[in-house]
């Protein structure tokens, strides 16, 4: 059959009640002018509309932008729900208001991809990137 | 973010500069560029305290008064900032300045699903009535006026402090809020929206009417311009979607059969004060006389003192950098002299660290103190508008004055501020300039002291980088939920369910209708209906907006 | 690798995998595809289409509840432009119908179009087998434009609805496009401006110049408008009736024959298509017949005719 190109699917996610979503459009252009696919569910997303999101989408990341300080919880909780979901192959980034602290917690939980307020659009495209070298 | 378009030769001259409202700023000027730009003395500046008020509200300014300085207060339980408040009050505050969290912006109960995380975190956690007279206890709402940072329920808690008052024995007559309540500036900047955009203007002009006939002392609307900069917006535009929000909630207002003459007295805005110095002050000035002059021409209020630009302009925090923070502190200096120049009367400061954490005591100190010498010691409070008459303030004035209304007949032709959101003609806009800026301060197109751009990088991680400091963030506690959910509990436990199914079905009937929904709505928070039932409420009538696309 | 009986019997994630799959190409995608297409051709197909910025996303979210109301299980299909700088996409349609995302009986996907003028292209209608075979009774597609893509609306749905706004000269442009002999039914959105009655009215005059027989659908007209949603279910039933009007008039076997023979074109062409591209990148004759055109020793039509006959064997 004619041959498509494969292109990286993102889900561009922000759960919670927060409504403060520059960094995630900006972010979302970035993507798309990388040449991704970029899913962009909204505000207010419960982790629920989120996987079922993922699971409609066959997104490969799923992309949280989390800038209310709840990133362990939810992240926790999030990857908890991925298995149970069967989205083994889908990697889990999260970027915003991040302490450099809480990486190691955060990639011990099995978050592939952090990205603390500040990372410049080539190193957010390079990470995602490298999640499929 | 903010900062001016530099092109410089190989050797560092400037061989071009261009503001972020896109006027092109020239070398040096004369008195050939005010002929040239049409200035006039009396049609464009005036003295001071006079139409169309370019160079001041007041004829003193700060020789009668120093402007005043906000402090937020509120996080956790009601008892808690009850607390805060009175401490506040002793130490001579004259106004209380309200936060609420996350779910109570959001018309969700401390006990709802989504509110998990969120009680109490970023502000105070309001369920009921219960709430509110535990915050306000003993304190006298017929002196203290209060601030109330909420937008898309602010009907409700505008009517929920009515009830409150009325429950402690104050007239509403008497009591003095100062909701937010600009849930257009929530569509485009901020996200704390719920309803479609068309009940949300219905719900501001409701609460306006209501204020115009029941609460004389309340100012019911605070045009927020600071989020939609904060988003991308360009200075220009600030004042503008600004301008063209006030627009939207003063037509719906004035079809009600109000004169505006009786309400627009008491709008205030808040206005951000980050980027070029001279691209703010300008800003200001032009904003202070277009405002008089659109209320004069466009709504035909005569009433001085109802022409007025009232509002905060300060915050800044958009031109703050994680990196190298002390630089920060000078920023800060730098934001709160333009606004100084600019004769804010209310101002706030965002502090140093603000960046990456909620501010420390000394942060927030230096930030008072920034203020305070600016008034006390360096000579602002000297005369009024010290740059008027410059060749180089006044055509600059002139000229941000056009870029402003170029931008609010863009609006206009998109068919006016709420068809421009509902169809995201602004949302678009915003979000673009901000990428594109984003991109430009990355590519080194746009330079900030301090910050290394992205294509700059690599050399700098050789020799060390720039300081980062590591963010720091609000601090949650368990107990405000446990505590917020027992007292929703003992609520629902103990008030009459008759007259909350009643008062909520009343509420429900207006909201159908076109009766004003605020009177029903203090006959709920009386019953004791929470937040969520209220809000619930109008979840059903209205439905849920869902965002256009931003890209 | 998704299980057919899985996406038989609904699961959600074994049916997007197969999307996943036909999406990349891959072969095991489409020796499923295969098994399952036994198990499509119930599912009633709706295109909705209009230019950018009408609402279609938003009368789609009310069409899905006004369906999900009458018990219809409804996947839909979401095409949105790919960059033609970057190659990469923003798909956000999904966003107006996110309310519907955890319904059990809603299936939500968004496609780039990928190059593809118009958005759609033969993979949208493999993923729309898939649906199909998943036991979603409606399938609604939306994407963008009229008619002037090789691969269009036509091809893929039973039911067509073009969305259009009063004063943006719409109207006037579906006659250009020729959608006037495609669309089922017209839905006029934004209806609360104060021309909207002019479109409608305009349409109408088209229409009725255009069909005069009895036994032919006359296309219907409708007026939405996103503060309203009683417009929105009149819509929903107004598709089901063109359904019913198609199983009472043959037109749906007809219709469903039609688009399976579209089908097998657009596969044929797409492997043949294919199956040259690969011949072409190395082929030695290819080759050398690039080199004597750069030599003028040939033209470029009589190379072409030259290999095309070798290629096809006649």
């Amino acid at each position: 059959m004619m041959k498509t190109t494969n292109k990286i699917r993102v889900l561009i996610a922000k759960p919670g009640l927060d409504g403060h979503d520059k960094g995630a459009k900006i972010v979302a252009l970035a993507l798309r002018d990388a040449g991704m696919e970029v899913i962009y569910s909204g505000l207010h997303q419960t982790l629920d509309q989120i996987i079922e999101t993922a699971i409609q989408e066959t997104v490969d990341v799923i992309g949280l932008s989390i800038m209310s300080g709840a990133h362990l919880p939810i992240c926790e909780k999030l990857v908890a729900m991925m298995k149970e979901n069967g989205l083994d192959d889908v990697r889990l980034s999260v970027g915003g208001v991040i302490p450099y602290q809480d990486i190691p917690k955060l990639e011990k939980m099995g978050v592939a991809a952090i990205f603390p307020g500040g990372s410049s659009f080539k190193e957010i495209v390079a990470g995602m990137n490298q999640l499929f070298d | 973010m903010g900062v001016a378009k530099y092109i410089k030769d190989e050797k560092g001259a400037i061989k071009e500069v261009t503001y972020q409202s896109g006027i092109t700023v020239k070398p040096a000027y004369g008195p050939e560029d005010l002929e040239q730009a049409g200035f006039e003395y009396k049609k464009d500046l005036g003295a001071p305290g006079e139409f169309p008020f370019t160079r001041s509200l007041h004829p003193e300014s700060y020789r009668s008064r120093a402007w005043t300085t906000r402090q937020y207060t509120g996080f956790g339980t009601p008892e808690e900032t009850n607390k805060r408040f009175k401490l506040m009050i002793a130490n001579g505050q004259t106004g209380l300045n309200v936060a609420f969290d996350l779910p109570t912006q959001m018309g969700y109960d401390s006990d709802h699903p989504l509110a998990q995380g969120e009680v109490g975190r970023v502000g105070m956690a309001i369920d009921s009535l219960k709430d509110f007279e535990a915050a306000f206890a003993g304190i006298p709402l017929d002196r203290i006026g209060s601030g109330l940072t909420i937008n898309a329920v602010a009907t409700i808690m505008m009517a929920m402090y009515q009830a409150a008052a009325e429950k402690f024995g104050f007239k509403k007559e008497q009591i003095s809020t100062t909701p937010q309540n600009d849930i257009l500036k929530e569509m485009i900047g901020r996200g704390a929206w719920i309803f479609p955009v068309e009940h949300g203007v219905r719900l501001v002009g409701d609460s306006i009417e209501y204020a115009v006939k029941e609460l004389p002392k309340s100012n019911p609307v605070s045009i927020c311009g600071y989020h939609i900069r904060e988003s991308g917006a360009t200075p220009a535009q600030e004042i503008a979607y600004g301008f063209s929000i006030a627009k939207a909630y003063i037509d719906n207002v004035k079809d009600r059969g109000i004169d505006p003459s009786d309400f627009v007295g008491r709008f205030s805005f808040n206005f951000n004060v980050y980027g070029n110095l001279w691209e703010q002050i300008a800003k200001f000035r032009a904003a202070r006389k277009l405002w008089a002059k659109m209320l004069k021409e466009d709504y035909g209020v005569t009433d001085k003192k109802k022409l007025w630009l009232r509002g905060l302009f300060g915050g800044g925090g958009s031109g703050l950098t994680k990196e190298q923070p002390e630089n920060n502190i000078m920023r800060g200096a730098y934001y709160a002299l333009g606004a100084a120049l600019s004769g804010a009367q209310t101002t706030a400061l965002c502090s140093f660290d603000e960046a990456y954490t909620i501010p420390t005591p000394r942060s927030a100190l230096l930030s008072l103190r920034t203020l305070e010498m600016l008034m006390e010691e360096v000579g602002l409070r000297d005369t009024v508008d010290p740059l008027a008459g410059s060749y180089f303030i006044e055509t600059l004035t002139l000229q941000m004055e056009e870029k402003i209304v170029e931008e609010m007949k863009e609006v206009e032709k998109w068919g006016g501020m709420v068809k421009s959101i509902s169809n995201g003609f602004i949302q678009r806009k915003v979000s673009r300039q901000a990428y594109e800026y984003e991109k430009g301060l990355q590519s080194g197109e746009y330079r900030k002291v301090g910050v290394i751009p992205e294509s700059e990088r690599q050399e700098s991680a050789k020799s060390g980088g720039t300081e980062k400091s590591d963010v720091e963030l609000h601090e949650y506690n368990e107990e405000w939920a446990k505590h917020s959910i027992s007292s929703l509990k003992e609520v629902r436990r103990t008030r009459n369910d008759k007259e909350v199914k009643d008062s909520l079905k009343a509420l429900e009937k207006a909201a159908k209708g076109k009766d004003n929904i605020m009177p029903r709505l203090v006959r709920c928070c009386h019953a004791y209906a929470t937040v969520g039932e209220m809000t619930g409420v109008f979840r059903d009538v209205f439905g849920e907006w869902t965002e256009p696309d931003f890209y | 690798m998704p299980n057919a009986d899985d996406i038989r019997s609904g699961n959600k994630l074994a049916g997007a995998r197969l999307i996943q799959l036909i999406e990349k190409s891959d072969p095991n995608g489409f020796k499923l595809l295969k098994e399952l297409y036994p198990d499509s051709g119930n599912a009633f197909i709706i295109g909705i289409t209009g230019s950018p910025g009408v609402g279609k996303s938003t009368l789609i979210d009310g069409l899905i509840e006004a369906f999900r109301k009458m018990d219809f299980k409804v996947a839909v299909i979401c095409v949105d432009p790919t960059s033609p700088f970057s190659g990469g996409a923003i798909l956000g349609d999904r966003i107006r119908m996110q309310r519907h995302v955890t319904d059990k009986g809603v299936f939500i996907r968004s496609m780039a179009s990928r190059g593809h003028k118009g958005g759609l292209s033969r993979t949208t209608k493999d993923c729309s087998v898939v649906l199909d075979a998943m036991g979603y009774d409606i399938i609604i597609i939306e994407s963008v434009g009229a008619g002037q893509a090789e691969f269009d609306i036509i091809k893929i749905a039973h039911s067509i609805g073009v969305v259009s706004i009063p004063g943006a000269g719409d109207g006037i442009q579906a006659v250009k496009a020729g959608i006037l002999e495609t669309a089922n039914i017209f839905i006029v959105n934004k209806s609360d401006r104060p021309d909207a009655d002019a479109t409608v009215e305009s349409l109408k005059m088209m229409l009725n110049m255009r069909f005069s027989s009895q036994t032919e659908w006359l296309p219907r007209i409708y007026k939405t408008n996103a503060l309203d949603k009683t417009g929105i279910t009149i819509v929903a039933k107004a598709f089901l009736s063109h359904l019913k009007f198609m199983r009472q008039n043959d037109e749906w076997t007809r219709k469903r024959n039609e688009l399976e023979r579209l089908y097998f074109q657009s596969l044929l062409e797409d492997l043949v298509m294919e199956k040259v591209l690969e011949f072409m990148a190395v082929s030695k004759e290819v080759e050398a017949a690039i080199k004597r055109i750069g030599s003028h020793e040939t033209d470029p039509i009589s190379a072409a005719e030259q290999i095309a006959d070798k290629i096809l064997g006649f």
